[in-house]
């Protein structure tokens, strides 16, 4: 089974948050690394660009397949991991982890909150998966 | 998701037990890839073993006098060139001298033929042989039902397949084959492969597929095999540039075009599709199968558009990511003046234009 931290937050596009303040981590569920398969790429927005919610900010490929990734939350992103350039892998491997994408300073602190939890996740994952 | 029942291999259970991503191909329930996921099979496969089920694919016996007068009035190698035990890569060609299919074509005396067709065009191979038979002596048998076909490839293959066999598999030449027992099992054993790695495809009942299989992979287990799915199996045969039917091969597509001159012997005398193939020689090419690689981040997919400056001049057919070369590459038909090793191209990648450029395939060759 997929693994499901309890303490983030989970979007129906198969991607987690992590909020520290005003500030969410961003990066996409154990599931959806396995759905996709072996990463082999993320292209990812610059540190400056805003994005509304639900807005794709990127993609991920793996050797077979691309994925769009969508901003759960609305904000600016002020970081992204260039750490995935060169290990793309990481998303895989540690996808809560060294496998994070962004970091989006949220124009709705509390946007999050309206997100799954781990068990509602959990839930959807055994009704549509 | 489609409705339709998916045709199953013999070792269709083997697969989902084993942890087997399945998918729908071309109307066949087959795994794409296992727990080890598509790099590591493929890395196994360049360094060690892999093991592929390709029983999906589709055997023709062709019996009678006229056997091999028959074969190569449909198809574009010289099927006389052939001895006992050798076979031959061909392509089935239509009357505008595109391509029916590409295939195998095995030898066994000048009366007994066998021919491996690919998997999704079988029955329309199959209604298009049968279309021909004319006047030839010839009985015809569509035999897919009496066969499992399982590839072991990589380097130590060889060393693994005759931990189970007597036949002395080093004897064996590359494309040549012979009839022998494997785990006692009477197969035919062939020196070929879709992969660019030196092994073997083994021929046998299909009652035998799940045996035969579980002991390979046990006489592989010391050896680092891995069971392989279809997308190791693209990646493996893209990296060594082998031609792919639907993608770089079709019906309007000259096996000229796609660099397979060397299996169009034009000189064997009349056969299907050798008129427009001459005609097409003499004129001069004006679209050629060219190898790409991308010089900007950036992974092209089938089917997306490849520009020289502002002019769209073709389109992929087939690009990944290759496990192997670790470069992201394709191939794609273009204007024969910008298919030259050196030429810059963009391709457009979901609207973004990334810079690529021509390189000699293959893109992989194995070490002698």
């Amino acid at each position: 089974m997929s693994n499901i931290p309890e303490n983030l937050r989970y979007s129906k596009d198969h991607e987690w948050v992590s909020v520290d303040g005003a500030v969410a981590t961003i990066g996409i569920t154990d599931y959806a690394q396995h759905s996709l398969g072996d990463v082999v790429y993320v292209d990812l927005p610059r540190a400056g660009d805003a994005f509304a919610t639900h807005e794709a900010f990127g993609s991920v490929e793996s050797v077979k397949a691309v994925s769009e990734i969508f901003t759960p939350v609305a904000g600016e992103v002020t970081e992204v991991n260039d750490g995935l350039n060169d290990t793309p892998e990481a998303v895989n491997n540690d996808p809560y982890g060294a496998g994070w994408m962004l970091k989006v300073t949220m124009t709705n602190p509390n946007e999050a909150d309206g997100m799954m939890s781990a068990v509602e996740y959990e839930e959807y994952l055994s009704a549509n998966a | 998701m489609s409705t339709e029942i998916l045709k199953k291999t013999p070792l269709n259970e083997v697969h989902r037990n084993s942890g087997g991503k399945m998918v729908d191909f071309g109307g066949w329930d087959m795994p794409v890839q296992y727990e080890a996921g598509v790099i590591a099979e493929h890395l196994a496969t360049r360094e060690k073993a892999g093991l592929f089920d390709v029983s999906h694919m589709g055997e023709i016996w062709v019996d009678g006098p006229d056997a091999v007068a028959f074969v190569n009035h449909l198809t574009t190698n010289d099927v006389s060139k052939l001895v006992d035990g050798q076979a031959h890569y061909s392509a089935l060609t239509n009357e505008s001298g595109g391509v029916v299919d590409d295939l195998l074509v095995y030898r066994f005396s000048d009366d007994k033929l066998f021919l491996v067709v690919n998997a999704a065009t079988q029955d329309k191979d199959w209604a298009w042989i049968s279309s021909k038979v004319g006047n030839y002596d010839i009985k015809l048998r569509h035999a897919s039902a009496d066969f499992c076909q399982i590839a072991i490839q990589g380097p130590k293959a060889l060393g693994i397949l005759q931990k189970l066999t007597e036949t002395d598999l080093d004897a064996i030449k590359y494309y040549h084959f012979t009839t022998g027992k494997v785990d006692g099992v009477e197969a035919i054993i062939s020196r070929t492969g879709y992969t660019g790695e030196d092994g073997f495809e083994v021929y046998a009942d299909p009652s035998k597929a799940v045996q035969l299989w579980k002991r390979m992979m046990d006489a592989g287990a010391g050896e680092g095999i891995l069971p392989c799915g279809l997308a190791a199996r693209n990646t493996l045969r893209l990296e060594s540039a082998m031609s792919l039917y639907g993608h770089e091969l079709g019906d309007t597509i000259s096996p000229l075009e796609a660099n397979l001159g060397w299996i169009c012997k034009l000189n064997k005398g009349d056969f299907i599709g050798r008129e427009p193939m001459l005609t097409l020689k003499e004129d001069g090419l004006t679209r050629k199968l060219a190898g790409f690689e991308m010089t900007d981040r950036g992974i092209a997919r089938d089917g997306f558009d490849v520009y020289v400056g502002d002019e769209r001049v073709g389109a992929v057919t087939s690009a990944s990511p290759a496990p192997f070369l670790k470069k992201n590459i394709g191939l794609a038909f273009l204007p024969v003046q910008f298919a030259k090793t050196g030429q810059e191209i963009t391709i457009d990648v979901r609207g973004k234009k990334l810079a690529a450029v021509v390189v000699p395939t293959p893109f992989y060759k194995r070490e002698q």
